[in-house]
Order: structure tokens, then C-alpha cells, then sequence
């Protein structure tokens, strides 16, 4: 087994204001080229752990190891050539072309004074053609359908070329058609070696691309390990609280709610 | 694509200087509207008049048009808010009551006014901006924004007790000229006074452009993204109110000029800040010009600037509001 790219260890953070911890006690450890769902119910913790992951947020106890050097000893510079972030929604209140928006990826790489040159927007085209919407380079940001601007902000991480990528519900809001889009293009990128952490409510998502999970609830961590010893219904049923059954059709999981609204 | 792009940018550094050409000739001496080349050139009243007055006049123009454009450009950006103009942070009524204050208790001398005017400007961002840091709830856009509108309306209301204490006859007269803008006694001094904080603030703007579109993303993105978002929104907002506060502080409240032309600059260029940043600049240069020309000779008074660019950039807004096809595209 190689080493972790990523190592987290008794995280703990709480929101200035609030008195119980949004993030209890977390310890897990990501394999570089693999897909990590971080899977629990709403609430759980997911996104406050991604952004502790990013460093937006600083833990108020706990370590953070990336290639086995503390998440604080990298500069913001440094960290955002490593890490990407794919949010779950972006308002956007200007009417930027597909392509200008995604060319925001090369932040990390220009100097505070310089503009994106030619060789930036050849990558920026790279990564609308990774994400398979190269036909809408030119169009603006406002006339895309939600699932396109989900694409768009996906290209503008890859952008970033980043050797870890993070996606907030990155299918939450999308149809079956567009989820298998996104999923299939992360499937592509952990082929290429990039590392995969994503935050889902959603178990059958998890289920078609994780190698592995991280089952959350209520700020701390259930279970960890790989997508065979973990996706189990009594697990996925003290994860949310509501008893599951998993049925495997076959390469296929489907979780059933066994709960009954009549 | 490519050479459109080169057309917008050739026709943004020619429009302000083929401006600026002809607004030299434009006022009411020898005669109303054109000066002939012939005076100019050997009528020695006319020569003073121009290097003196008009010369002095028109560059001022060009800067205020220009900063309040480039700021208003910034501050909607900077407050992902189309609808926002430089001057709300209170620092518009800030500039107004501190020329009042001084036209009441200090001195009419127009340096003196311009120094209250600016200091108080200032007073009325740095008012918002600390205030706003000790609203205890919602996002940073939204507290500045709750902060900016107390601090102006407490601006506004110290300016309706000056105006209410003013002598009616000659205070009182001064303090409403001033509030509706001009550049009619604009001298080579003051456009000295202003020049080095107007020129800073603009190369500010000009180079961190392409910036600005990362400071307008989700804080979360913007961070992930490699960008000290505290750090360059201070910067660019404080470059903002510098050459916002300059200009204020000679020609006095002209409004709408940081609202529409940005509108403008962005229909032309696109969203992109690296693009339609410097022709913000170049059409409010214009702008301004064009306002104060038509201020100089359509009446032997002479028309408020503030009027005019409120008149023109309101009715230019409607017009664009009620006409969205009215797009030049790239």
C-alpha cells in the first residue's frame, strides 16, 4: 500500500457561535488515485470537513497531513495548485463567456499583475474538452441549464490541474443523464491519476464510483475502508438513521428505504 | 474574435483623445460653441483661456469620468451587484457634508473645501467598513452594504442641519452648487492636488484587472483558487475610494457616470474584467467631456455637471434597460 497523500487525524472544528462541533473527532487517511465518497445525511458534516480539507476553515484540534507535511506549512499559492474545488452551486452575477469563467482556473499559476496568456487558454480548453462541453466555449454563463454550469465549474478545477480534487455534492442537483456524465468523467480523471474526494447524501452514487467511503454523521466519522466492507445495510442504516436495505443487482447497489410513508 | 477585440481597444485609446481635441475649441469665447483655429493661435486672450482655464478644466474632466467609471467597475464587481456605484459607502455624502462643513465654519477658499470634502469622503468609507466588522450577522457584502446606507443616511442628515443653519443668501447658495457638481473653477492646482491619488488609484485598477474576476467568485472559491480575497479586496476598494474621494473633492457630487458606464464598458467588452475595465476607463473619459462641453455652451450660465451626466446617464440607462438587443457582442 503507498503512502497517504492525505492524512487526517482527530480533526475537530466548531463554528465561532455555536456550542456542539460541526466536526468531532475525525481520523482518515486517502490513497493517492483512488475516489473517497465522504457519504451521510444532511448535516453531517461534509461540507465543513472539505473546507477544513481546502483550509478555508482551520481546525481548532487535529492534524491535517498533506504528502505528509502539515496542510499549514503550504502557502494559499502552493495549496491551490494541489487542491481544487468544485462547489455545489455558484451564483454568478456577470455575464462571462463558458471559457473566461474556466480560465479563472489559472489563478494559482499567474502573478497577481499578469493575465492569462495563449497557453492558458489552450489549457482551459483541455479542461472544457475533459469535461466534455467543448461545444459550449462560447456561450454565456447565465443561458447554461444547471447541469452545464455543474460541468463548467468541474472545468474550471481541472483548470487548476490539481493532484486532489474535492466536489461538494457534485451530483446532488443533477439528473440520472447528467449524473452519469459527471460520474463517468470522474471515473476518466482517477484513470489519469488525479485523487478523488467527494461529499454525497446520495448512497447509490457513491456506490457506482467510490473506492472508498467515509460514512459521517452528526460531525463524526461511523466507518472507513473500502466500498465492499462498508456499503452494508446496516451501516448505510446507522448512518442515516432510517433502516436501509442494500440490494445488488448485479455490478449494481441499489439501497432501498425500508420504511414505509403508508 | 481576435480582431474585433483589437477595433474595441483601438477605438478606446482614439475616443478620448479625438475628445479631448476638439473640447479644446468647444466653449463660449470668441463666440458660443467653436473657437476658430485662428484665435488660438493669435489671439492672445483666447491662448490664456485655453492653457488657463480650459486645459486644466478638460484633463479634470477626463480624470473624474475616467476614476468614477474605473471605481464604479470595481465596486460592482468586488460586490457581485451590477446595481452599485462608487460612491455608496458613504462616501458621496461624506464628501457633501464635509464641503458643507467647511463652507459653513472653516473657509469658501476651494482648496479648504476640497481637503474637508476629501477627508470626509474617506471618513465615511473607513466609517462603513469598521462599522460593518462589527455587524455580528451576514456575509461580508451584505454587512458593508447595511453599513453604507446608515453611514450615508447619517451623512445626508448632517448635511440637511448645515444647509438648515446656512445663511440663505450666500451659504446656503454655495453649498447647493457645490452638491451639483462642476468643474467650472477648476484651476491647475487643483487638478495638481488630485492628480497623485487619482493616478495611484487607476494603475491599481488597470493592473490587478483580471483579478477582480476572482474577487467577484464565492469566497470558498476564491480562496481555493490561491487568492488572499481580505487582502486584494481591501486594496482594490481602497484604490476605489481614493480616486472616487479625489475627484468628489473638485467637482463636487456628479452621479450616475459610476453606474451606467460600466454597464456600457461590459455590453462592449464582456463580462471579463481584464477587458472591459480599460474601456470603462476610456468611455467615462469621454463621458465627462462630452457633460462638461455641453455645460460650457448651451447656456451663458453654465449647466451643473452633476445635472447633465444624471440627465444623460439616466436616460441612457432607460434605454438600455428597455432595449436588450442593443448588444455589440464580441
Amino acid at each position: 500500500m503507498s503512502a497517504a497523500i492525505l492524512s487526517v487525524k482527530d480533526l475537530t472544528f466548531t463554528y465561532s457561535g455555536s456550542s456542539s462541533a460541526a466536526v468531532k473527532g475525525v481520523s482518515f487517511n486517502i490513497e493517492p488515485g483512488t475516489v473517497t465518497a465522504i457519504l451521510g445525511p444532511n448535516g453531517a458534516g461534509k461540507t465543513t470537513l472539505l473546507h477544513l480539507l481546502l483550509g478555508i476553515q482551520l481546525p481548532l484540534s487535529g492534524s491535517i497531513l498533506l504528502d505528509e507535511q502539515p496542510l499549514r506549512s503550504y502557502s494559499r499559492r502552493n495549496l491551490s495548485r494541489l487542491l481544487g474545488l468544485v462547489p455545489q452551486s455558484e451564483y454568478v452575477p456577470f455575464e462571462y463567456s463558458v471559457i473566461e469563467y474556466v480560465t479563472l482556473g489559472r489563478a494559482p499559476y499567474l502573478g497577481p499583475l499578469e493575465l492569462p496568456g495563449e497557453a492558458d487558454i489552450e489549457i482551459a480548453r483541455g479542461a472544457l474538452e475533459s469535461a466534455s462541453i467543448s461545444h459550449l466555449e462560447n456561450r454565456p454563463i447565465p443561458a447554461l441549464s444547471g447541469g452545464e454550469l455543474q460541468l463548467v465549474l468541474l472545468a474550471r478545477a481541472l483548470c487548476q490541474q490539481p493532484r486532489i480534487l474535492l466536489l461538494d455534492e457534485p451530483t446532488s442537483h443533477l439528473d440520472l443523464s447528467n449524473r452519469n456524465i459527471t460520474l463517468r468523467i470522474l471515473d476518466q480523471l482517477r484513470a489519469s491519476g488525479t485523487t478523488i474526494i467527494f461529499s454525497t447524501h446520495d448512497p447509490e452514487a457513491a456506490a457506482l464510483i467510490a473506492d472508498d467511503l467515509v460514512l459521517m454523521r452528526s460531525g463524526q466519522v461511523l466507518d472507513t475502508g473500502d466500498l465492499d466492507s462498508i456499503f452494508t445495510s446496516e451501516k448505510l442504516s446507522r448512518t442515516y438513521g432510517t433502516p436501509v436495505e442494500v440490494i445488488r443487482v448485479e455490478d449494481l447497489r441499489i439501497v432501498k428505504s425500508m420504511e414505509t410513508l403508508r | 474574435m481576435k480582431t474585433n477585440r483589437r477595433i474595441v481597444n483601438l477605438f478606446a485609446i482614439l475616443l478620448p483623445l479625438v475628445i479631448f481635441g476638439i473640447s479644446i475649441f468647444i466653449g463660449r469665447y470668441p463666440k458660443p460653441l467653436f473657437m476658430p483655429l485662428d484665435t488660438l493661435l493669435n489671439d492672445q486672450l483666447g491662448q490664456q483661456l485655453v492653457l488657463n482655464l480650459r486645459l486644466p478644466r478638460l484633463i479634470t474632466a477626463a480624470l473624474l469620468g475616467s476614476s468614477l467609471a474605473a471605481a464604479g467597475g470595481v465596486m460592482q464587481m468586488l460586490f457581485r451587484n451590477p446595481l452599485v456605484e462608487p460612491g455608496f459607502l458613504g462616501v458621496t455624502q461624506g464628501a457633501g457634508f464635509g464641503a458643507a462643513l467647511s463652507i459653513l465654519f472653516l473657509s469658501i477658499s476651494p482648496l479648504v473645501i476640497e481637503i474637508s470634502a476629501a477627508a470626509f469622503a474617506v471618513l465615511g468609507l473607513l466609517l462603513s467598513y469598521f462599522i460593518a466588522r462589527r455587524i455580528r450577522f451576514g456575509g461580508w457584502v451584505l454587512r458593508l452594504v447595511l453599513s453604507g446606507i446608515a453611514v450615508s443616511a447619517l451623512f445626508s442628515a448632517g448635511l440637511g442641519i448645515l444647509k438648515y443653519l446656512a445663511d440663505p443668501t450666500s451659504q446656503l447658495p454655495e453649498i447647493v452648487f457645490w452638491l451639483l457638481g462642476g468643474l467650472w473653477a477648476v484651476t491647475w492646482n487643483d487638478l495638481l492636488f488630485i492628480l497623485p491619488a487619482v493616478v495611484i488609484g487607476l494603475v491599481i485598477i488597470f493592473l490587478m484587472r483580471w483579478r477582480l474576476n476572482l474577487l467577484a467568485l464565492n469566497d470558498e472559491t476564491a480562496f481555493s483558487l490561491g487568492v488572499a480575497v481580505g487582502r486584494e479586496r481591501v486594496l482594490l476598494l481602497g484604490a476605489s475610494v481614493l480616486v472616487t474621494a479625489a475627484v468628489v473633492s473638485v467637482a463636487g457630487i456628479v452621479g450616475w457616470i459610476g453606474l451606467i458606464i460600466p454597464h456600457i464598458a461590459r455590453r462592449i467588452a464582456g463580462a471579463n474584467a481584464a477587458a472591459y475595465i480599460p474601456i470603462s476607463m476610456s468611455l467615462g473619459a469621454a463621458f465627462a467631456m462630452i457633460c462638461d462641453d455641453i455645460a460650457r455652451v448651451l447656456t451663458t450660465g453654465e449647466i451643473p455637471l452633476g445635472i447633465l451626466t444624471s440627465l444623460l446617464g439616466a436616460g441612457i440607462f432607460l434605454v438600455m434597460m428597455t432595449a436588450r438587443s442593443m448588444r455589440i457582442s464580441r
